[in-house]
């Protein structure tokens, strides 16, 4: 609501500009002689749009931040001891509903006979919170703004430096705008650990870790069956794993050698036309991956493993073959080949830029001592660029680890400690994908071990990734 | 000395075998380089090739055309909506194709299910309208059932044993005759391209989708380009030599390669746990993807100021420019179709991220256009997910066709992107 005054703010600001700069070109006059002004009066003007705009929006940010936290806790003391006496849960869904009765809409739940009267009074009243809240923010920067206008217009005058104020202000904006990476780091960090640790704090790491039973469906009733409510994440890591190997046994030789054949043996015309095709591969999204994974290679991989399987049935290997005939849509081979594919792009640009980062005084010298293309890039090529193409590989697994959609469409559900690219894995990305979106209340065990697996995934893809970078950063200034 | 000339011959003999042998080598690795890109490009040809095949047929569907008799017993005038307009245009059919039905009404039952929910709201509308129809006979065409279209696009077959498919041998004959008498046509599917989704995939569209998509595209440019742009210009032209910096730089390498997922959530805990904001909206959506686009658009920025050479710098500064004009009126415009092409690029990657949005609630079936920032939304590979995971066969070409339309957008934008690459780019 408070962001309905952004449009008067931003008319203010533009005013304020056009006065700053009208006020400096007056009190520049008063100079005497041949004297100027240090700054020009645009710059006078731009100085006043920020002191008029910054402080405003700082405090619009922090209401429109701030404010529904205040404005719940603020309904919920203020109500009656029926309603105090709710749980968080039901009270929010309470007010939510009072807030629709006082609106003129009808509720969504039914609610028994201490609260259905309450709602259109408590309805009225935290409505009124809201208007008052909104009332203040929207208050609170009409007089930053005015504040900010005024301070700058009691300010100007020839002698100001408006020019390096405004400048120090701009840059300080732009740092603004690097922080909010880090800022972005922080709050991944804080939004994993905060509910990883409420998650850590009912199952046990070490169980978590270590344990091989992964069934996060918790028990509604006591005598529930199969809802052990068991959050052993190894069946996941060994799937993830499983499925990452086989990506990798994919992506690396193909990515690794088309990048060898692109840069050592292709023409240019060659090489500007199998480019671009890299570049659609690597472009195309992985949800479509996943629909080809599911619908295209699975039955294909298997109708040719039960076809294999009806011909190995009865001989001396009946046992693979009954196995075979049973193999489903979502073996591990599936997902990893078809992630494979994914990286191949990847793993290609990757280990170009790393080979051609390699000097030419290197491959001249091979050349001039008789050595073949082919041998030049296996003994002196391979061996230079080894770190990078090392590095390149550890970022291609990263990606791997962390991909989602080929997998939760490819993949299966089911947690099995298997090494056997037949059967149906699952990963984590898989299943914090599963955990939550179904329906489900927020603060299960069940929900939060998906931020548990979250935070594993997001340590294992960060540590790869900073000793890949590291690996490629000496090894680029190695050549360098 | 007389052993001299022998070795030579020797080692010239050795040497030429051992030249062929390496040749042969040669080859062979160079074919294998070749196998490896034949590879890359086979896959990429048969996905496209896959795609195309599956989804061509959504894009052309039948509609059916029955004469409507309004029969003034049983249409409403005031509350044409209430009518049982299937059953009526069904048993009319039936009497039509001189099929007697049996008292519990079951071949009409199945002739009904021929048709989509579509019909009804057709004729209820004209009736509507037009309240004089009533008691007319009025041709009414409304998409068929999506099994019946699916018959016409030859993906059910007669050849597959009846209790395998999903038409009965009659209702075929049904559909056959309703041919043959002309009532049915084939026609582009512009409902691909102006419903909302829907549970009956013949009346599934993408149009939400797209839009919503669109907000938050729009949201995301918003919000990563300036920012990116603001970080990068930083970095490059005005940060100090200090470990700030460099944890700076670290950190967003790292969140380049950080995985979408634990951007969703991000999104999931932050914006929508802690701040509130409207599950499953394009706001919430495009707020997730451009922390995510961030880091990309940086990095791209930055190479781009890179390129422009320092000599440029040095002229304005030697003319006495400050170092923010420096920036500002030489460096960035100099810069800006680098720039440009690099947040053009990471917005098509933003359009076809999936993962973030299944985790901020956009794995629900929403049925609507959305008209604001704030309302529930599909997305264009969210749909595609959801679509994929649906059971009905027909939903499966409408999944190849709404990838087809992604791709489309994708190309689109990365053909902008190239086409100011080549236009503007300069080489120093």
């Amino acid at each position: 609501m408070t962001w309905l005054f952004l449009p008067i703010l931003i008319a203010a600001a533009v005013a304020a500009y056009f006065g700053g700069r009208a006020l400096a070109r007056r009190r520049g006059k008063t100079l005497p002689g041949k004297e100027r002004p240090h700054s020009r009066p645009g710059q006078h003007g731009a100085y006043a749009l920020i002191w008029t705009a910054v402080p405003a929006l700082v405090v619009l940010l922090a209401a429109s931040v701030f404010s529904p936290d205040i404005e719940r806790q603020m309904t919920a003391s203020g109500a009656p001891e029926a309603v105090q006496q709710l749980e968080p849960f039901r009270r929010e869904a309470f007010f939510a509903d009072a807030r629709a009765v006082g609106a003129g809409r009808p509720a969504v739940q039914i609610w028994p006979a201490p609260y259905a009267e309450l709602l259109p009074t408590e309805g009225q009243r935290a409505a009124r919170i809201g208007q008052m809240l909104d009332l203040g923010g929207i208050v609170g920067a009409a007089l930053a703004a005015l504040l900010g206008a005024l301070f700058v217009f009691s300010q100007i005058r020839p002698g100001m430096r408006a020019r390096n104020r405004v400048e120090g202000w701009i840059v300080g904006l732009l740092f603004a705008c690097s922080v909010v990476a880090v800022l972005t780091t922080v709050g991944i960090i804080a939004s994993l650990v905060y509910d990883s640790i409420r998650f850590f704090s009912s199952v046990p790491i070490a169980e978590f870790l270590f344990g091989t039973q992964w069934s996060p469906q918790t028990a509604i009733r006591a005598d529930q069956v199969g809802s052990t409510g068991a959050f052993g994440a190894l069946p996941l890591f060994a799937g993830t794993f499983l499925i990452m190997i086989i990506a990798m046994t994919v992506a690396a030789p193909v990515g690794l050698f088309s990048a060898i054949y692109l840069s050592e043996y292709a023409g240019p015309v060659f090489r500007a036309t199998v480019k671009p095709v890299l570049e659609i591969l690597a472009g195309v999204p992985t949800v479509v991956y996943g629909f080809f994974a599911a619908l295209t290679v699975g039955p294909a991989f298997r109708e040719f493993f039960n076809g294999i399987g009806a011909l190995l049935v009865g001989g001396p290997l009946d046992g693979l073959g009954q196995y075979l005939m049973v193999v489903q849509n979502q073996m591990a081979l599936v997902a990893g080949m078809v992630m494979g594919i994914m990286l191949i792009p990847f793993v290609s640009s990757l280990s170009d830029d790393i080979i051609n980062a390699v000097p030419q005084s290197l491959r001249d010298g091979s050349y001039a001592m008789g050595a073949t293309r082919s041998e030049t890039v296996k003994r002196v090529l391979l061996p230079a660029a080894l770190p990078g193409v090392a590095g390149a590989m550890l970022l291609a697994m990263s990606r791997a680890i962390g991909e989602t959609m080929i997998v939760t469409m490819a993949a299966g559900l089911a947690a099995r400690l298997t090494l056997n690219p037949l059967d149906t894995v699952t990963t984590v990305t898989v299943q914090i994908v599963t955990l939550l979106t179904g329906d489900q209340e927020f603060n299960s065990t069940k929900t939060l071990s998906a931020f548990g697996l979250g935070l594993t995934l997001f340590l294992v893809t960060l540590v790869l990734n900073i000793v890949a970078q590291r690996i490629v950063q000496t090894y680029r200034q190695q050549y360098d | 000395m007389t052993e001299t000339p022998v070795t030579s011959e020797m080692r010239a003999n050795r040497l030429r075998a051992g030249l062929k042998r390496r040749y042969a080598r040669e080859g062979r690795f160079k074919l294998y380089g070749l196998l490896a890109i034949g590879v890359a490009v086979g896959f990429l040809l048969l996905l496209l090739g896959r795609i195309i095949e599956q989804g061509h047929t959504a894009f052309y569907t039948h509609t059916v055309t029955v004469p409507v008799y309004m029969d003034p017993a049983r249409v409403d005038r005031a509350y044409p909506q209430g009518t049982n307009f299937e059953l009526l245009v069904a048993e009319q059919q039936l009497a039509r194709m001189g099929i007697a039905d049996d008292a519990q009404g079951t071949k009409a039952a199945e002739l009904r299910g021929l048709f989509s929910s579509e019909l009804k709201f057709a004729a209820a509308e004209r009736i509507q309208n037009n309240p004089n129809l009533i008691g007319q006979t009025v041709p009414i065409a409304a998409p068929l059932s999506d099994d019946a279209d699916l018959y016409f696009k030859h993906e059910i077959s007669l050849d597959t044993p009846a209790d395998q498919r999903r038409l009965s041998d009659e209702q075929i004959g049904w559909l056959d005759r309703m041919q043959a008498s002309g009532q049915v046509a084939a026609h582009f599917n512009t409902g691909l391209f102006t419903k909302g989704d829907s549970t009956e995939p013949e009346l599934a569209g993408v149009l939400g989708a797209v839009v919503g998509s669109a907000l938050m595209l729009l949201v995301t440019a918003f919000i990563a380009i300036p920012l990116g742009v603001g970080a990068a210009l930083y970095l490059e032209e005005f940060a100090p030599r200090n470990r700030l910096t460099d944890l700076i730089e670290v950190n967003i390498n790292n969140l380049a390669a950080v995985p979408s997922i634990i951007y969703g959530l991000l999104g999931l805990a932050l914006f929508i746990n802690w701040m509130h904001l409207p599950r499953a909206s394009p706001l919430v959506g495009g707020l997730v993807l451009a922390l995510m686009a961030l880091p990309t658009i940086i990095i791209a920025t930055r190479s781009s100021l890179k390129a422009v050479p320092p000599s440029i710098r040095e002229a304005a500064l030697a003319m006495g420019a400050s170092k923010t004009q420096t920036v500002f009126q030489h460096t960035l415009p100099l810069a800006m179709p680098g720039v440009m092409t690099g947040a053009i690029i990471s917005m098509a990657h933003a359009l076809g991220e999936t993962a973030p949005l299944l985790l901020i609630g956009m794995v629900s079936f929403i049925p609507g256009i959305p008209a604001s920032l704030g309302e529930p939304t599909g997305a264009l590979p969210s749909l595609i997910y959801i679509w994929e995971n649906a059971s009905e066969r027909a939903f499966h070409e409408r999944t190849a066709a709404a990838i087809l339309v992604l791709l489309a957008f994708m190309i689109v934008m990365n053909a902008a992107a190239i086409f100011l690459r080549r236009r503007f780019e300069r080489r120093w």
